[in-house]
């Protein structure tokens, strides 16, 4: 126990005396949090959008006012070309032309059919479903607040309501997925170089000489920066919860629990590359690649798993992202329980189990 | 009683077709001090590593302190002190967090850790540099604070390779004079060097020459057996004539 705490010991010391180490433990969770967070948002919102009014009655521009008063939609900066609509579109000035013919007003009164046209900018599909939505929304609502007190419609409608993330807002889906992949790559990062760092510096030499079991030195090297992790962990939390404003909703206990789990887990994989390798450099390359971009990809974090092809699907279960992904949205967004995140957390333990395992194997018989 | 220190047995290690211990046999007595000599690369470095547990051996056999080398390599471990040839202590730790750490590491208390620190800084004059980054340390100030580490458990046998590469002249001296007061406390000293006014100081020499040691003996016995003046002819002499003999005709 004594050897452990002073290896521990002497593993802080590292980190406080190194500037790279004290970079990617302070400032790099904070750098990815803003960055991902920021630059992933799938909300459409101000989307360009031009009328063109043939109707001009006091009725077509009540419309075109409904749609510029609503969030979604804004005015283009130029006045769109009425007899040619498509330029604007691929000049990329406006996202949408909505085109209002002659009759709308009196239809309105009327009651007969009449169809208004909407053209939409294809190339972006997320984009264009959006306007296609929000444009029959808003169109909707504006016709039944038209019409006729009398006039009774029929009342079977869809009231759909959303769960866990009432506003629909990506960010609320993507935050937590985030402090499990930042969370993953500073841990697998730190200790990374912890035990390439010896083999460079040729301090293994003498390390190995001393009677030390080589468990005793991957525990010993791992232990501080749980501390350490942990701490990301929170400012990464902290930030989601004031910039984002991610609600959370579970237990604050039951994420500490996993997460401990979860940062052990990616410390060992960390541990487990730098055992393989023999420099700092290779050790932090190898690193970020394997951890940040299979994660990125296979983690669920903006793709979903169950639409991949099999063999992705296979390869995702041991990427230890992929768990604590589902276990972090669980807690924070649906306030999941012990119970139904526990396979999870058995999970990353047996990955965790094995990256040590190999590692303390590598350990003891390829020296220097 | 007077078991010997280190045996080692037709000692091989090779590294795929190269050969870099190649069949060696020598016995090292207790409280010896025994210069292990030989070109670059002949295979100095290889066979202390073998004796320390940090490398197994191809074939042979070795013993430590009455230790095998396969089977007990922990146990060497505890009974020997090592000095590699390549600085090894953490760099950015300072001299005294480096003995604490390895204190710990061969299990001393914290108490005796004390003692031995205090011990030590007398015994190698650390005092002025202990709390300093070993990073920032000359050359002769890191080799003494390596040997201090090498000293910390009070080890029977002191494996020291190279320990006086890149130092200067009064430096050596000190550290010699460290060496003789350790051999007269009974501790073994098995050091390569490629001073040869340092192997004069050894008890015995042996050279090695391509993985194979070619020669054992006192350093003035090995001078006159060959006629000549000095250690460092009789070495010359001895590695060209091994070279002759080996080229391919």
């Amino acid at each position: 126990m004594r050897r452990l705490r002073f290896i521990a010991q002497k593993e802080f010391y590292h980190v406080l005396r190194d500037a790279r180490s004290l970079t990617i433990v302070l400032a790099m969770p904070m750098i990815m949090t803003f960055l991902y967070g920021y630059a992933i948002n799938l909300d459409t919102e101000n989307i360009v959008i031009s009328v063109i009014d043939y109707d001009k009655t006091s009725e077509s521009r009540n419309l075109a006012d409904r749609l510029y008063n609503s969030t979604y939609f804004s005015m283009p900066k130029t006045k769109v070309d009425n007899l040619d609509p498509e330029c604007a579109l691929r000049s990329g000035r406006t996202q949408a032309v909505l085109i209002i013919k002659p009759g709308f007003a009196k239809a309105l009164h009327t009651g007969e059919p009449f169809s208004l046209g909407l053209i939409i900018d294809g190339s972006d599909n997320n984009v264009s479903a959006a306007i296609q939505n929000y444009a029959s929304i808003l169109l909707q609502r504006f016709l039944t607040e038209r019409l006729d007190p009398h006039v009774r419609l029929p009342v079977v409608k869809i009231s759909p309501q959303v769960l866990y993330n009432p506003d629909l807002q990506s960010s609320h889906f993507f935050v937590p997925a985030l402090v499990a992949i930042i969370l993953l790559m500073v841990s697998a990062l730190l200790t990374s170089v912890t035990i390439s760092r010896e083999k460079e510096t040729g301090t293994i030499e003498q390390l190995l000489t001393a009677p030390v079991k080589p468990i005793e030195i991957l525990l010993g090297k791992i232990l501080p920066y749980v501390v350490i992790a942990l701490i990301d962990g929170i400012i990464v939390l902290i930030f989601a919860k004031i910039v984002f404003g991610v609600p959370f909703v579970g237990s604050h206990l039951l994420l500490l629990g996993f997460g401990l789990i979860y940062i052990s887990t990616s410390l060992s994989i960390g541990i487990l590359i730098s055992s393989l390798v023999k420099t700092q450099q290779v050790a932090m390359m190898f690193t970020a690649i394997t951890t940040l971009l299979p994660s990125v990809m296979l983690s669920g974090f903006i793709f979903a798993i169950k639409n991949m092809p099999v063999a992705l699907q296979l390869l995702s279960y041991i990427i230890p992202a992929r768990y604590f992904v589902t276990i972090i949205r669980g807690i924070m967004l649906k306030g999941a329980g012990l119970h139904v995140l526990a396979g999870q957390g058995l999970i990353l333990l047996l990955l965790m189990t094995i990256a040590v395992f190999i590692a303390s194997r590598k350990f003891s018989t390829k020296v220097g | 009683m007077n078991q010997p220190a280190v045996v080692i047995e037709n000692l091989s290690r090779h590294f795929g077709q190269f050969k870099a211990v190649d069949n060696i046999s020598l016995t090292v007595n207790k409280g010896e001090t025994f210069g292990f000599l030989g070109a670059n690369g002949a295979g100095k470095t290889t066979t202390i590593r073998m004796l320390c547990g940090l490398l197994m051996p191809t074939s042979g056999g070795g013993k430590v302190a009455g230790l095998d080398v396969y089977t007990q390599p922990e146990l060497i471990k505890k009974r020997i002190g090592y000095m590699s040839q390549r600085f090894s202590l953490y760099p950015d730790l300072t001299g005294s967090e480096n003995m604490r750490f390895y204190g710990a590491a061969y299990g001393l208390s914290t108490s005796r850790v004390h003692q031995r620190i205090a011990a030590l800084s007398q015994m190698l004059s650390l005092h002025d540099f202990i709390d300093r980054s070993a990073a920032s340390l000359p050359v002769g100030w890191r080799q003494r604070l390596a040997l201090g580490v090498a000293l910390l458990h009070e080890p029977e046998i002191l494996f020291l390779d190279e320990p006086t590469a890149g130092v200067d002249p009064v430096f050596r001296r000190m550290f010699w004079e460290i060496l003789y007061e350790l051999a007269e406390q009974g501790v073994t000293v098995f050091v390569t060097t490629h001073y040869m006014d340092e192997a004069e100081f050894c008890g015995r020499i042996s050279i090695m020459h391509q993985g194979r040691i070619i020669r054992v003996g006192r350093p003035l016995d090995l001078a006159q057996e060959l006629g000549c003046e000095n250690l460092e002819e009789t070495f010359v002499t001895l590695v060209r004539s091994q070279e002759e003999t080996n080229a391919p005709s």
